[in-house]
This record gives C-alpha cells, sequence and structure tokens, in this order.
C-alpha cells in the first residue's frame, strides 16, 4: 500500500440515542438530513474536497444501513486503488473480540488499519455533525505549529458554554486547559470534535490508555488530559463557519431548518465545494397547479399538491391536495393525505398521514417542562389514519 | 430478463428539426425531462431488462454525448465483462436524410458484434422515450419463430398523419410485416415504428455483410425493408406511453405532458427507474417571494421568482420578480431579476440579465441557444 500523510478516521458508531426513533434502526450518521443527504455526507465530502481519499468509517451500532449506504464509497468518489473508503466495525480476533468501548479504543483497536499506509498525520472525525470546513488548511496550521495534537474550536454563545467540551487557550493558541462541561466556563472555545494528530503521538498515547483500567477510553475524557498533563503541544484551530452537532431531536429539527431562509450560513448550493451524496434515481419533482410552496427544499421525486412552508422534503414525498405542512420535515417516501395538517413535526420514512389528519396542531399546557421541544415525531412505516388528531410534542414508533 | 441480448443504440438519427438544440450534440444528447439526455431512457431500459452488453454506434459530434456517458457507471454499465462500449464513427458532418448510411458503422464495428457473446441483439435509436420492459417482446419473437420483431406503437388515423419524420408499418392480422415506409409526406399507415429491432446476433451479422457488399448503406431499408418478403418480420404493438422527439415543438409538448401524473409515474417509474449522469446538486430551494405552479423541477435549482407551466432542469436560478411561463429553462440557466420569459426553450447555461422580456408563441416557442446572454 502507498503510504498517505494523512488518513481520516470518522466515528460513526455512536447510536445517538437523543434522536430517539430517527435511530431506532439506523446509526446517527446515516440519519437522513437536509433533503437529500445523510449525515455522514457531510464530513466524506469534506474529505473529498480536502483532498484526504484514505479513509476508515468506525461502524458499530445498527450498521446495516450505514454500510449499504458507503458501499464502496463511489458516491464521494472514494472507490480508489490506493486508499478510498473502508467500512471498519469491531472484529473477533484469536483471544475472542471486543466492541468498541470508547472513540479512543475504537482507533487503538484499527492500528492496523492506520499503519497500512504509515501516515504523518491521523484526522478524527465525528460522523454526526453538520459542517463544511477544509482540512487541508488545518493539517496545514497543525504543520505550521509543529503541534502533536490540533483541536478544532468553534466559538459558541457564553450561556451554552458549559453543554460542551472547552478549550482553554494561551494568547498562541495552545490549550493550557480543557475541561468537559464545565459549570463556571472561562472560556467560549467549544471542541468541535475534530482532530489533527501525530500519529507517533497519539499511537503512544493509545497504547498507555489501552491498558489504563480506570480510563473510559474515549478522545475527550481520557486522551486529551492525558496528553496534556505529559506537555504535549496542544493547540486550537479556529473555525468561523457553521457547525451543529445534530444530537437531539430540537437540534436535528433547527440544523433542518437553518437551511430554509434565503441566505442560509450552511451553502449547499456552492459548485466549489459540493456535498457528494448516494443518488436516490428520481425524476425531478412535481408541482401541481393547486400546491404554493415557499421558504422549502423539495428533493427529486416529490409530488406536491398542497402547500408546503418552512418545510424540508426527501426524496418522493407526497403532499396531497389541500394538506399543508409547515416547519416540518417529511423524510423519504412519507405521503401526507389531502387536507391534512402538518406543524413542526418530522414524518419517518414511508410513514403515511391519511387525509384530514392533523399533527401538532393544539397546544399543551406545560410548554414550559425542559423536555419539551414542541416537536411531533412520527417514526418510519407509520400509519395516521384518517382524522386522527396528535398534539404537539407527542412521539409515536413502532414498538 | 433478457440475459441472452445485447443492446445496440444507433444514433444515426436525423435532426434536421431542431437545428437550435442539436448544433453542438446528437439528438441522442438533448436535455429532456429536467434532468436526462434522451439516451438515458433506451439505456435504462435496457438494463431494467436485463441487457448488460451495449454499444452505442455514434454519429457525428459526439463529445456532449461521451461526457455524458463516460464509463457508464450510473447505468451500471462499467462492467469487467460486456458492460458500455462506444463504437466510433468513420463519418463526419451531421446525420441527415431519411437514409443516412448506418450501415458503414456497423460494419467497421462488426468485430464488436461478432465478438459479444449473446444470442439475440436489440436495436435501437434514442428519440422514442418510453419506460419499457422488452420481455414482452422478446416472448412474442421467440413465440412467432420470427426472423426479426420490430415494436411499433399503434396512433389513430388523425393522429398518425400528425406524425412527422416517422417510419410506419403496415401489418398482417398475424402481425406479420407486409410493408414498411420511411418518412412518408402522407402517412398511409397508422403503426409507427419504435425503430426498436430484435433478432438474432448472427442474422445481424450476416445481414449487414450481405447488405453492405452489395453497396447497401441503410439498415432500415437495405436489411428489413429488402427482406420483407424472405424473412419472417413481425410487429410487436407497444401500448405504453410513447413521447417520439421529432421536432421542436413537439419536444416541448412532450415536455408539458410529463406536468400530467400519469405520465410522469409511467415515464419514470413502469419497469424501473431511468438512470442519468448524477449531478450531486442539493434539493430545489423555494425562497420567500417563489410561486411555483404546474411545473416540473430538478434538483439544484433557486427559485425567487414566479413559474408556471414550465420545466426547470438542474441548476436554474429564477431570481425575484422573475416570470417563467409556459417554458423550458436547461442545465445552469438563470433568470435576472424582474425578466420575463413565455413560450421560451434556453438551452444550457443561458442568462436572460435583469428585466428583459421574451415572448414566443405557444405554438412556435423561440429557442435560445446554449450559452446565450440576454
Amino acid at each position: 500500500m502507498r503510504s498517505k500523510e494523512c488518513v481520516a478516521m470518522i466515528l460513526a458508531g455512536g447510536q445517538g440515542s437523543r434522536l430517539g426513533t430517527l435511530t431506532k434502526k439506523l446509526a446517527k450518521p446515516a440519519v437522513p438530513f437536509g433533503g437529500k443527504y445523510r449525515i455522514i455526507d457531510f464530513p466524506l465530502s469534506n474529505c473529498y474536497n480536502s483532498g484526504i481519499n484514505t479513509v476508515g468509517v468506525l461502524t458499530q451500532y445498527q450498521p446495516l444501513a450505514l454500510h449499504s449506504y458507503i458501499g464502496i464509497g463511489s458516491a464521494w468518489d472514494l472507490d480508489r486503488r490506493d486508499g478510498g473508503v473502508y467500512v471498519l466495525p469491531p472484529y473477533v480476533r484469536e483471544k475472542g473480540g471486543e466492541w468498541y468501548k470508547g472513540t479512543a479504543d475504537a482507533i487503538f483497536q484499527n492500528t492496523n488499519f492506520i499503519e497500512m499506509f504509515n501516515p504523518e498525520y491521523v484526522l478524527i472525525l465525528s460522523g454526526d455533525h453538520i459542517y463544511k470546513m477544509d482540512y487541508s488548511l488545518m493539517i496545514d496550521y497543525h504543520k505550521a505549529k509543529q503541534a502533536d495534537v490540533t483541536i478544532a474550536v468553534i466559538a459558541v454563545p457564553w450561556e451554552e458554554a458549559s453543554r460542551f467540551g472547552i478549550m482553554n487557550t494561551a494568547t498562541d493558541d495552545r490549550i493550557v486547559e480543557f475541561e468537559e462541561k464545565p459549570k463556571k466556563p472561562k472560556s467560549n472555545l467549544a471542541s468541535m470534535g475534530i482532530y489533527v494528530f501525530s500519529w507517533a503521538a497519539l499511537r503512544s498515547y493509545l497504547t498507555v490508555d489501552a491498558i489504563d483500567p480506570k480510563s473510559s477510553h474515549d478522545f475527550g475524557k481520557d486522551v486529551i488530559p492525558q496528553m496534556l498533563a505529559g506537555n504535549e503541544r496542544l493547540c486550537a484551530y479556529h473555525f468561523g463557519g457553521y457547525w451543529k452537532d445534530v444530537g437531539t431531536v430540537e437540534s436535528f429539527w433547527e440544523a433542518n431548518m437553518d437551511l430554509l431562509s434565503d441566505e442560509p450560513a450552511l451553502d449547499l448550493y456552492d459548485p466549489d465545494w459540493r456535498i457528494y451524496s448516494v443518488s436516490p434515481t428520481q425524476p425531478p419533482h412535481v408541482i401541481a397547479d393547486t400546491a404554493s410552496v415557499v421558504c422549502s427544499l423539495i428533493s427529486e421525486g416529490c409530488q406536491v399538491l398542497g402547500q408546503v412552508e418552512n418545510s424540508v422534503l426527501f426524496p418522493g414525498a407526497y403532499i396531497g391536495e389541500g394538506a399543508i405542512v409547515k416547519d416540518s420535515i417529511i423524510m423519504p417516501y412519507a405521503s401526507i393525505g389531502a387536507n391534512a395538517i402538518v406543524s413542526k413535526a418530522i414524518i419517518g420514512r414511508k410513514s403515511r398521514v391519511e387525509s384530514r389528519a392533523q399533527l401538532g396542531v393544539n397546544q399543551l399546557e406545560q410548554e414550559a417542562s425542559h423536555w419539551f421541544s414542541g416537536i411531533t415525531l412520527i417514526g418510519d412505516n407509520l400509519t395516521i389514519t384518517r382524522e386522527t388528531k396528535i398534539r404537539r410534542n407527542a412521539l409515536l414508533a413502532r414498538p | 430478463m433478457l440475459k441472452n441480448t445485447m443492446g445496440i443504440i444507433n444514433l444515426h438519427e436525423s435532426h434536421e428539426s431542431f437545428r437550435e438544440i442539436t448544433k453542438h450534440r446528437p439528438l441522442a444528447a438533448i436535455p429532456f425531462a429536467g434532468r436526462y439526455r434522451l439516451i438515458d431512457f433506451v439505456l435504462s431500459n435496457f438494463i431494467n431488462s436485463g441487457i448488460t452488453n451495449v454499444g452505442i454506434l455514434s454519429a457525428g459530434n459526439s463529445r456532449a454525448l461521451s461526457d455524458h456517458i463516460r464509463s457508464g457507471k450510473e447505468w451500471d454499465l462499467a462492467r469487467k465483462r460486456d458492460g458500455l462500449f462506444l463504437l466510433p464513427s468513420w463519418q463526419t458532418g451531421n446525420v441527415q436524410g431519411a437514409f443516412p448510411n448506418d450501415l458503414a458503422d456497423f460494419f467497421s464495428n462488426l468485430d464488436y458484434i461478432k465478438s459479444s457473446r449473446q444470442r439475440y441483439a436489440l436495436l435501437s435509436g434514442s428519440r422514442a422515450v418510453c419506460n419499457i420492459n422488452y420481455e414482452a417482446a422478446y416472448n412474442y419473437h421467440l413465440e412467432k419463430e420470427a426472423d426479426i420483431t420490430v415494436l411499433y406503437k399503434e396512433y389513430s388515423i388523425a393522429e398518425a398523419k400528425g406524425l412527422s419524420e416517422a417510419t410506419m408499418l403496415e401489418t398482417a392480422s398475424d402481425g406479420r410485416v407486409v410493408d414498411m415506409e420511411v418518412c412518408p409526406v402522407n402517412n398511409r399507415s397508422n403503426k409507427l415504428s419504435l425503430e426498436m429491432v430484435l433478432l438474432e446476433r448472427q442474422l445481424l451479422v450476416d445481414l449487414i455483410d450481405a447488405s453492405v457488399s452489395r453497396g447497401g448503406t441503410n439498415f432500415t431499408r437495405d436489411c428489413l425493408m429488402k427482406n420483407m418478403e424472405n424473412l419472417k418480420i413481425y410487429g410487436f404493438p407497444f401500448t405504453g406511453y410513447l413521447a417520439r422527439i421529432d421536432s421542436m415543438q413537439n419536444y416541448f409538448d412532450h415536455s408539458m405532458k410529463l406536468l400530467t401524473p400519469e405520465i410522469w409515474q409511467e415515464i419514470f417509474f413502469a419497469h424501473g427507474s431511468i438512470y442519468t449522469k448524477v449531478k450531486d446538486e442539493a434539493p430545489a430551494k423555494y425562497q420567500r417571494d417563489a410561486m411555483v405552479k404546474s411545473s416540473l423541477v430538478a434538483n439544484g435549482s433557486v427559485i425567487a421568482g414566479k413559474v408556471e407551466n414550465s420545466v426547470l432542469f438542474r441548476g436554474v436560478k429564477v431570481h425575484k420578480d422573475a416570470r417563467v411561463t409556459n417554458s423550458i429553462v436547461m442545465q445552469k440557466g438563470e433568470i435576472g431579476p424582474g425578466a420575463v420569459i413565455e413560450n421560451v426553450i434556453c438551452d444550457k447555461d443561458v442568462k436572460i440579465t435583469a428585466g428583459k422580456r421574451l415572448k414566443g408563441e405557444l405554438n412556435h416557442p423561440i429557442v435560445i441557444e446554449k450559452g446565450t446572454v440576454i
């Protein structure tokens, strides 16, 4: 195998339990996003656009849909003779096998894979973030700083800083302290979960971490603090673009809605930084003479006869005559019957909302409670029968 | 599934009535239905029917076509054995007339046909746009013990009169083809040949050899019509929806008919999906002031204006206060702020700048050439 300067490793094994029924049969990175994508399209496309053509995807939870989606990587031009995309689920060894016990353990268990390419640097990415980023600039920065690890950081609003892993930096952007979800944050620079490691340094810390019985084998909790304690050179790389962790139903819904303004912060139409995905092979969508569509993303294969406002329609969605769809996300091949109302809802793949059903329309009394997102979530392959009324914030899924 | 059949797409199709949009491309590469080229339909029909060895007999300027087809990957035709073969043409210039010299190119590519492994060969052009599975025609061919089976579509007498540049068939009650006419001024028959022909591969090789060595130049005339008596040529009726693209006007009409849900459903889904080159465009974006009715819209479009009874291809931008009515805007077209177009066909990369107004007639749309800025 030809050696590579940098190998990217995408952590895609997480369950994403806070996404509820969206990740019932799917790993989080395989969740559909933005009218035609899946979340993992973003890191994979960023890799391709950054000139990184050797990518390992670490899978574990519900991997079937993810594995079949990635295939041989041709959608991202990663079906290459040298390098390309490799799906890396946990495996069995001579003396039994193990699940990936944490993010760091997942990389450690694939040491042989990384060494196959003899890389200078290893880029660690999350499979569940929505953003566009040129990793090659971050690697250049890592080299210029002669760092052992470079961590991408983004300034978050101060009041939200205690939800993130926060980096406290010196004036030269060296990281002096790392605090996971601090109660009283000293900085608002949050880790984006994107790391460039010099492989030699990472390998030695992973080897030590692997035999530490007290370690949870996590980058943020274990490896980074150990490297700080070991006086390694940790640098922060500032990122100023759009970045969103879509770890909850609410943030997933918000990230979709963020695309609907006339000038969204995340530009999906930039020909120089395309986001690639597997094509569903559908014809252009049809807007009937009874339809009206504003502030929405509509994908191929949709048929719209009703009214769509501020919503995202995935391929093959059907909106019947007289139906009103507002502030909602309609997953692939879902259908909304005639005169139905769907408000602030996520309708799962192939689910059917029959005519005159009403979703997410009436108010709840205790809206202030902290778990209340106001989003009605309908799982995959469900039927909401005629004239059924479903309140806001309800969750319906198959057992 | 037609596992034992090879496909040959014959691009020697006259396109004189399309000058404006075939200057840079063969008929097969004409953009159609928002994201396709005509050839996508025949390629997808082949694949969906189980044909995995496909030769494209090119004609004239094939750059646009080879750019579109590349390795054939999008149609699953980038294969280790068989797959896609772009067969070169030795002739220059555009295809013209009712009897183009396709036999010369069949003959110069005879080795490909000879060395293919399949027992049968299915020939087709690209202008008969439909969604068809060839299995029924294949079974008919076997059942009739035919030498050659030609697919046709039956029209009413009145409809048939309106077809132009057509090859018409006459069949006997047992289905045998008894007469053929190419581009008659007055169509006497109401059976339109789809220019799809099924026969044994060895018979095809023999027919080409026998015709060329006798000075023959045109497949339909020299291989089919001249053998009407000594070979058993049968007609198989195709009963599905057919959009035969034969003039600028009917290109426009067929594009608009795709807005009918039943036709949209049949053309794109009846016997399998229609594949094309993927452009990785984002979903179409409807902005705050968008007003769209009765239109077919492809991915990558950004709409801020008013669009009615129109087809927007991939990556089209309709700016604020612009109005697009009864029009077709091909890939990456841009309609500037306040611009108005009605009954207009914009080829690829056409830009209508702010405030301009263009209006054709419903029975005679204006065609704006590729790359024009107005």
